[in-house]
C-alpha cells in the first residue's frame, strides 16, 4: 500500500492490533491468572457453594479460550457483562460516570494545552533569560510532582487548613450534569493542568529552541525579513508537528491522571469508578474501563502520529 | 574608484569570555570585484563572513572596528536599520542550502519574500520572480515554484539561494562555501554563475573558502587568515606565484595538482583554537622561517606593492626563496606482480531496492595502489565497502587471492578480515570516543593475534612510530586529538593487523588542505616500505598523482575507464573523465591563464 | 615537528575521562547540588528516622498518666506532631514511613532499566523483523498508564509488594527500552562500530563495548526521569490503599489516612508526608535535569568559525 492513505490505514491497522492484543493483556491479568478469581473476590469465608456460583458466573469454568472470546464479542457488540459490586450492566456505570470524566478531561485540556504552548513558546523567545530560568525551574518542580500531591496540597491550601473557599470533596448528585456544579469542578481541573501543563511546556520549549536556532531561521534573519515574518512563516510551520504530539501527550497524561485526581476529589468520574471497582474486585467493570482507558490512549498516539506525518511536507511527498 | 565594501580592524570576541575569535581584520572591495577569503578550519573567515552583515553567531559579540558598506557602518546600525540594509544592500549565500531553506515553505515564498520584505516603486513582483530565476538557469514554471525545498537537488538549492541573494541587486554579497558538498559539474556551473551576476550587477562578492584552487578561478584578490587575523592580501596571480607569507606558501604547496608536477607537503601541527593563540605570530610554532623575534608580538602590516600587504617579519627572506625551488614530485614506483590480490567480479551492490553498482569490474595487485575515483553517488564507497566485507547486499564474486570471499565481515575467515583493513572517511567518527587510543588499537590485536599486555603496547608503539604518533598518545581519547591525529590513529589500528591491502575511503576529505597533504604523503611512504596493497577511494582527481599506479573511474554504478594513471590524467578516453578533469578547478590553470 | 607536539597543551581539562567530565559538569550547577541536598536529606530520614522514632509505628501515644491520645489531638509535648487517625504519634510514623516508598520504587526502577537497556539495545542492534517484533511488543505495554496497569493486576491478586514492583517494573521497561533505542540507533550507524564489525568483533563485545558506553548520558537522564515518576506511582499506590496495608507506616498511605485531620485542624498527618513525598520527587526530578544540561553543555560544544 503506498502513498498517505496507505500509512494511515497501516497505522489504523496497527493501533487495532495493539488494542488487541491489550485487550487479551487485560482478560489474561484479570481472569486468566492461575489462583481462584472466585476466592480472591469472595474472600477466605466463602462457602464452597457461593464459590461455585460466582465462578459459573463468571463462566471461570470454561476454557480460557472461549472465555476470551465471549468477553471479545461483548465488548464489541457494546456488553460488557454486570457490574459484580452493583448487579446492574457495566455499560450503565460507566455511562453515568463517562461524562463527568469527559467534561473534566476537557476543561483541562482546553486550559493546559494553550497555557503550555504559549509558555513553551514564550520560553523558547526568551531563553536564558530570567523568565526562561524561572519557568524551566518551576516548571520542572511542578512536573515532578505527583498529581495526588498536588491535589492534595491544593485541599490543604484552599479547602481545608489555610483557606476555606472552596469544596474539598465533591458532593454531587448523580444524574444532574457536571457543568452545573462549578464549583466542585475548580480544584480539580486546576489540578490537572498543573500536573499536564509544566511537562508539555518543556517538550514545546525545547522543540521551539530547535527551530530558532536552525539555518532557515538564520537566513531569514539574514534576508532581512522582519521579525514579525520570522516568527510566524518561518518558525510557526515548523513547529506544528511537534504541538500535535504535544496535544497527544497532554490527553493521553490526562486519561491516565483523572485516576487519581477523581479519586483525591470523591468526583464521580469513570476514574474514581475504576478505583472503586478495584477495591471491590468488580471484575467486569475493572476490564471495561482498563479497555476503555487502554482505547484512549493508542487513538491519541496514532491520531498524534497521522497529524505529524500530514503537517510535515517533506514526510508527506516522501510517502507519495 | 568608489569603494563598496570596506572592513576596517574587525574585532570579535567570545560573548562570555572575551576569547578573541578574530582580530585586525582589514581589506576592502571596489564594486564587481570579488574576494576570496580564504583559511582553514579555526581561521575565523565565516566569523568575518558574518558580519559583514552585521550578525554574529550566538554566545558571540563584536567588539571593535567598522564594516562600511557604501559609506554605512553596518556594525553601528540599529536592528530596525540593519533589517532593511540585509537582502537589500548586502545579502548572504550559505554553506548548506539544504538546511538553510525553509522545509516547510514554498520556494516561490521563499523567493518571493525576499522582494516584498525591500518593496521598492516597482510593482510587478511576478516578473521580477521570473527575472530572478533566470538569471540563475531555474525553470520558470508554476510547477517548478509550488516545490518544496528538499524536492530540489542540491545545484538547485543552491542557485535558489543565489537567486535570493542577487534579486535586490545588492552592493555586496557574502558567499560562505557555497559549493561544499555539490559535486565538480555543478560547482562549476555555480561558480559561474556567480562570476556572471557579478560582474553584469556590479556586485562585490566575498566567496569564503578553504578551497585555493576555486578561489584562483574566480577571484581577483585573496585574503588569506591564519588563526583569527588577515596574514596577507594582495591580487589573485601575486598571491600565487609569489606569496610573501610562509603560511600561504604552505597552504599553495599542500594544494594536490592534477598536473602532479610538485610533491605534495603538508604543515605539520595544527592551527591554534580560539583562546590558545600564542603570543607573537600565530603561525610561529609551525613556520620554517621562525625567528626569536616573531614570538614577541604579531607581525604589523606591511607593504610588499601596492595593493599587496602580509604580516610577517620575514617576508623579505619568503619572498626570495621562489616558488619554483618546490621539489619536484616522485611517482609512485611501478610494480608488477603475478597473481591479483583482490579480483572483483561482476559486481551488482544495492541498498535497500536501489541498485547502486552495475555489473563492476576491479583488480588490484599486491604491493599496488589502485585509485578510486568518482563523484558522491558514484557507489566508490559501496563497492569499497563491499570488498571490506562491510557491505553485504550484493551478487556476484570478490575473490582474495584467488579464493573467494563470503559478503559480509561476519561470514569471512579470522585471516580474510586481518588482511583487507579499512580507513573510514571521518576520524571524527571512525574512533570510539569512550575508548583510550590504546584500547582503541589494542582491540585488533586482541582479535587477530591473542595479543595483549606489553607484547601488545609494544607492537602498538612501533606502529605509531609508522604513522609519526608519540607513544603518549596511546593514554589520550579521540578527543584529545586533532582531525589528522585521530587519522593517523585510523590508519595505524588498521596497520597493527598487519594487512595486505589497505582500503582508504576518502580518508582526506574531512581534514584541512595542510593536513590533507601530510596523510597521503605518509600513504604513499607506507606502501613504498611496507608494500601495502592500497585501494585508494576519493572524489579528488589531483591526490591519485603522487600515490596510485593504476585508476578506475566510476560513475552512477560503473567504471567508466580505467588505466595507468598517467594515460588517464593525460589522455582520457572516457568523455565523462574528460568532463570531469575539465570542471575540476585547477591553481595551474588559473595561474598559466592568468599568464 | 609533529601534530602532537602542538596537540599536548590542550588544556587540562579536557584530559580527562569522559564520564568525570559528564559528572563534573553535573554536578556544577545549582539545580544539581539543591537535588543531591534534597535527595540526601529525606533518603536519610527515610533510613535513619525509624531509629529516633520516640514511638514504635503502630504504638499508640500515651500520656504521663497513662491515658491514650485522641485521634487528631494538635501537637503536644507527648507527640511532637500531633497524633493521627487512631492516636499514633504523626511523628514516629513519618519517620518509619519512607522505607517502602524508597525501596520500591528504586527497585522497580532497577528492574525497569536493567530490563529496558537490555530490550532497547537488542532492538537497535538487530533492525530488521527482531527489531519490529520487540518495540510492538514494547507498544502493547504502553498502551496502559502505569497505574492503570499496576491496578489491573492488583484487582485480581490484591494488594502485594512484589506486585508493585513487577508491574511498576514492567511498565518501566518499555519507557526506557525506547529512549535506549532512539540513542542506540545513532549510535548503530557511526563509523567506529562498523570498524568493530569489520574486524570481527562478536556482537555482545559490540553492544557492550562500543555502543552502551556512547549512550550513557541520555540512560542516565531517562532512568532518573522513571525513577521521578515511579516514586509517584508506588505513592499514589500506597496513596490509593493498594500498597502497603496498615497497620503499616507509609507516607502515600498516611495522606489518605489522615485526610479528616484536615478538617478538625490537625494537618501534620497529612502536610509531612506531602512535603517529603513532594520533595523527593523535586529532587530527583533536578538532579535529573542536570545531568540532561551537562550533556547537553558537552555535545554542544562544535561550531564553525
Amino acid at each position: 500500500m503506498r502513498g498517505i492513505r496507505g500509512f494511515v490505514i497501516r497505522r489504523v491497522l496497527f493501533g487495532l492490533v495493539t488494542l488487541f492484543v491489550a485487550s487479551i493483556i487485560i482478560f489474561a491479568a484479570t481472569q486468566a491468572l492461575p489462583g481462584d478469581a472466585a476466592r480472591s473476590i469472595l474472600g477466605r469465608n466463602a462457602t464452597p457453594d457461593s464459590l461455585a456460583a460466582l465462578r459459573d458466573q463468571l463462566g471461570l469454568n470454561k476454557p480460557v479460550l472461549q472465555q476470551y472470546w465471549e468477553w471479545l464479542r461483548g465488548v464489541l457488540t457494546g456488553d460488557f457483562g454486570n457490574s459484580l459490586a452493583e448487579q446492574r450492566p457495566v455499560t450503565d456505570v460507566i455511562g453515568e460516570r463517562i461524562v463527568y470524566s469527559a467534561f473534566l478531561m476537557f476543561l483541562a485540556a482546553i486550559i493546559s494545552f494553550p497555557l503550555a504552548v504559549a509558555l513553551g513558546v514564550a520560553s523558547a523567545r526568551r531563553r536564558d533569560g530570567p523568565f526562561d530560568h524561572v519557568t524551566s525551574v518551576v516548571s520542572l518542580a511542578l512536573a515532578a510532582l505527583p498529581e495526588f500531591i498536588v491535589g492534595i496540597a491544593l485541599v490543604v491550601l484552599f479547602a481545608t487548613s489555610v483557606f476555606h473557599v472552596l469544596p474539598g470533596v465533591t458532593i454531587i448528585d448523580p444524574g444532574t450534569p457536571p457543568w452545573s456544579h462549578p464549583k466542585e469542578l475548580i480544584l480539580p481541573t486546576i489540578t490537572l493542568v498543573i500536573a499536564v501543563t509544566p511537562y508539555t511546556a518543556r517538550i514545546m520549549r525545547a522543540s521551539m529552541v530547535e527551530i530558532l536556532e536552525s539555518d532557515y531561521v538564520e537566513m531569514a534573519r539574514l534576508k532581512g525579513l522582519s521579525e514579525q515574518l520570522v516568527m510566524w512563516r518561518h518558525a510557526v510551520p515548523n513547529g506544528i508537528a511537534p504541538t500535535f504530539q504535544v496535544i497527544a501527550i497532554n490527553l493521553a497524561y490526562l486519561a491516565g491522571g483523572i485516576v487519581v485526581v477523581e479519586t483525591v476529589f470523591n468526583y464521580p468520574g469513570i476514574g474514581a469508578g475504576f478505583v472503586d471497582a478495584v477495591h471491590a474486585r468488580d471484575m467486569p467493570v475493572v476490564q471495561a474501563l482498563a479497555l476503555l482507558i487502554a482505547a484512549l490512549y493508542v487513538v491519541l498516539n496514532m491520531l498524534a502520529d497521522i497529524a505529524t506525518i500530514l503537517v510535515s511536507p517533506r514526510l508527506r511527498t516522501s510517502l507519495k | 574608484m568608489t569603494v563598496a565594501l570596506e572592513v576596517e580592524n574587525l574585532h570579535v570576541v567570545l560573548a562570555d569570555t572575551d576569547v578573541d575569535i578574530v582580530d585586525e581584520v582589514s581589506f576592502s572591495l571596489t564594486p564587481g570585484q570579488i574576494l576570496g577569503l580564504v583559511g582553514e578550519s579555526g581561521s575565523g573567515k565565516t566569523t568575518v563572513g558574518l558580519a559583514i552583515l552585521g550578525h554574529c553567531r550566538r554566545g558571540v559579540r563584536f567588539a571593535g572596528g567598522a564594516v562600511r558598506i557604501a559609506g554605512e557602518d553596518v556594525l553601528a546600525k540599529s536592528d530596525v536599520e540593519l533589517r532593511s540594509m540585509r537582502g537589500r544592500v548586502v545579502s548572504y549565500v550559505p554553506q548548506d542550502p539544504a538546511s538553510a531553506l525553509n522545509p516547510a515553505v514554498r520556494i516561490e515564498t521563499q523567493l518571493s519574500e525576499t522582494l516584498a520584505a525591500h518593496e521598492d516603486a516597482n510593482g510587478d513582483a511576478r516578473g521580477r520572480l521570473h527575472e530572478m530565476l533566470a538569471e540563475v538557469l531555474l525553470p520558470q514554471d508554476r510547477e517548478f515554484l509550488r516545490r518544496y525545498p528538499h524536492q530540489l537537488s542540491g545545484g538547485q538549492q543552491q542557485r535558489v539561494a543565489l537567486a535570493m541573494a542577487f534579486a535586490n541587486r545588492p552592493r555586496v554579497i557574502v558567499l560562505d562555501e557555497p559549493t561544499t558538498g555539490l559535486d565538480v559539474t555543478t560547482q562549476a556551473h555555480v561558480l559561474a554563475t556567480v562570476r556572471d551576476l557579478c560582474e553584469a550587477h556590479g556586485v562585490a562578492a566575498v566567496y569564503v573558502s578553504h578551497d585555493l584552487a576555486v578561489v584562483a578561478n574566480l577571484a581577483s584578490r585573496v585574503a588569506v587568515m591564519y588563526a583569527g587575523r588577515v596574514v596577507e592580501t594582495g591580487p589573485t596571480q601575486t598571491l600565487f606565484l609569489r606569496a610573501a607569507h610562509p603560511y600561504t606558501r604552505r597552504l599553495i604547496e599542500a594544494i594536490p595538482e592534477l598536473s602532479g608536477a610538485h610533491a605534495l607537503i603538508g604543515i605539520p601541527g595544527t592551527a591554534p583554537r580560539p583562546g590558545h593563540r600564542p603570543p607573537g605570530c600565530s603561525f610561529a610554532p609551525r613556520c620554517a622561517f621562525m625567528q626569536p623575534t616573531c614570538q614577541l608580538a604579531f607581525p604589523p602590516r606591511e607593504t610588499v606593492v601596492v595593493g599587496h600587504e602580509v604580516r610577517c617579519y620575514r617576508h623579505d627572506v619568503v619572498l626570495q626563496e621562489s616558488l619554483a625551488a618546490r621539489p619536484v614530485a616522485t611517482p609512485p614506483p611501478h610494480v608488477r606482480a603475478e597473481e591479483g590480490l583482490v579480483a572483483v567480479r561482476r559486481i551488482q551492490a544495492s541498498h535497500g531496492a536501489h541498485q547502486v553498482l552495475f555489473d563492476v569490474e576491479l583488480l588490484v595487485r599486491p604491493h599496488e595502489c589502485v585509485a578510486l575515483v568518482g563523484e558522491s553517488g558514484s557507489g566508490k564507497t559501496t563497492l569499497a565497502r563491499c570488498i571490506a566485507g562491510l557491505h553485504a547486499s550484493y551478487e556476484g564474486e570478490i575473490a582474495f587471492r584467488g579464493a573467494p570471499l563470503a559478503a559480509g565481515s561476519r561470514a569471512r575467515t579470522r585471516e580474510t578480515r586481518r588482511y583487507i583493513q579499512y580507513v573510514f572517511q571521518s576520524p571524527y567518527s571512525s574512533l570510539n570516543p569512550r575508548k583510550t587510543i590504546e584500547q582503541i588499537i589494542g582491540q585488533p590485536l586482541r582479535l587477530f593475534f591473542d595479543v595483549g599486555g606489553s607484547e601488545a603496547r609494544r607492537r602498538m608503539v612501533e606502529t605509531l612510530e609508522t604513522v609519526q604518533l608519540g607513544a603518549s598518545v596511546l593514554d589520550r581519547y579521540p578527543h584529545h586529538l586533532s582531525g589528522g591525529e585521530r587519522q593517523r590513529v585510523a590508519i595505524a589500528r588498521a596497520l597493527v593487523a598487519e594487512p595486505q591491502l589497505l582500503i582508504c575511503d576518502e580518508v582526506t576529505s574531512a581534514l584541512d588542505v595542510s593536513v590533507q597533504a601530510a596523510i597521503v604523503d605518509l600513504l604513499a611512504e607506507l606502501q613504498r616500505e611496507l608494500g601495502l596493497g592500497l585501494l585508494f577511494v576519493t572524489h579528488n582527481l589531483a591526490l591519485i598523482r603522487t600515490l596510485a599506479q593504476e585508476v578506475a573511474v566510476m560513475s552512477d554504478g560503473r567504471i567508466v575507464e580505467r588505466g595507468l594513471v598517467e594515460r588517464v590524467l593525460d589522455s582520457p578516453s572516457a568523455e565523462y573523465t574528460r568532463k570531469l578533469l575539465s570542471d575540476t578547478p585547477s591553481l595551474e590553470a588559473a595561474m598559466a591563464a592568468a599568464g | 615537528m609533529t601534530d602532537q607536539a602542538i596537540a599536548l597543551d590542550a588544556p587540562a581539562v579536557r584530559r580527562q575521562r569522559p564520564w568525570v567530565i559528564l559528572l563534573r559538569a553535573t554536578w556544577g550547577q545549582t539545580r544539581t547540588k539543591v537535588g543531591v541536598v534534597i535527595v540526601l536529606a529525606l533518603v536519610a530520614v527515610a533510613g535513619v528516622g525509624p531509629f529516633f522514632a520516640p514511638y514504635a509505628p503502630d504504638a499508640p501515644v500515651q500520656r504521663a498518666h497513662g491515658e491514650y491520645a485522641l485521634p487528631f489531638e494538635p501537637p503536644s509535648s507527648a507527640a511532637l506532631l500531633g497524633t493521627d487517625n487512631i492516636g499514633r504519634d504523626v511523628l514516629s510514623r513519618f519517620l518509619w514511613g519512607g522505607r517502602s516508598v524508597l525501596a520500591l520504587a528504586a527497585l522497580s526502577t532497577l528492574l525497569g532499566a536493567v530490563l529496558g537497556i537490555a530490550v532497547g539495545l537488542l532492538a537497535a542492534y538487530s533492525r530488521g523483523l527482531l527489531d519490529e517484533v520487540v518495540m510492538r511488543t514494547m507498544d502493547v505495554v504502553l498502551a496502559f498508564p502505569q497505574l492503570v496497569f499496576a491496578l489491573v493486576l492488583v484487582a485480581t491478586v490484591g494488594p502485594s509488594l512484589a506486585l508493585m514492583v513487577f508491574a511498576v517494573g514492567i511498565t518501566t521497561m518499555p519507557r526506557v527500552a525506547r529512549v535506549t533505542r532512539g540513542a542506540a540507533l545513532e549510535v548503530v550507524e557511526r563509523d567506529y562500530v562498523r570498524a568493530a564489525e569489520g574486524i570481527g568483533v562478536p556482537r555482545r563485545r559490540i553492544l557492550f563495548g562500543e555502543i552502551l558506553p556512547n549512550i550513557t548520558s541520555p540512560l542516565v537522564v531517562e532512568v532518573t526521569l522513571r525513577l521521578t515518576f515511579n516514586i509517584a506511582v508506588i505513592a499514589a499506590l500506597s496513596f490509593l490503599g493498594f500498597g502497603l496495608q496498615p497497620p503499616a507506616a507509609d507516607w502515600g498511605l498516611m495522606v489518605n489516612e489522615n485526610r479528616q485531620g484536615l478538617l478538625v485542624g490537625q494537618p501534620w498527618g497529612v502536610v509531612m508526608p506531602v512535603l517529603a513525598i513532594g520533595l523527593l520527587t523535586i529532587g530527583t526530578s533536578l538532579i535529573g535535569d542536570g545531568f540532561s544540561r551537562a550533556a547537553i553543555g558537552i555535545e554542544g560544544g562544535r561550531g564553525r568559525t
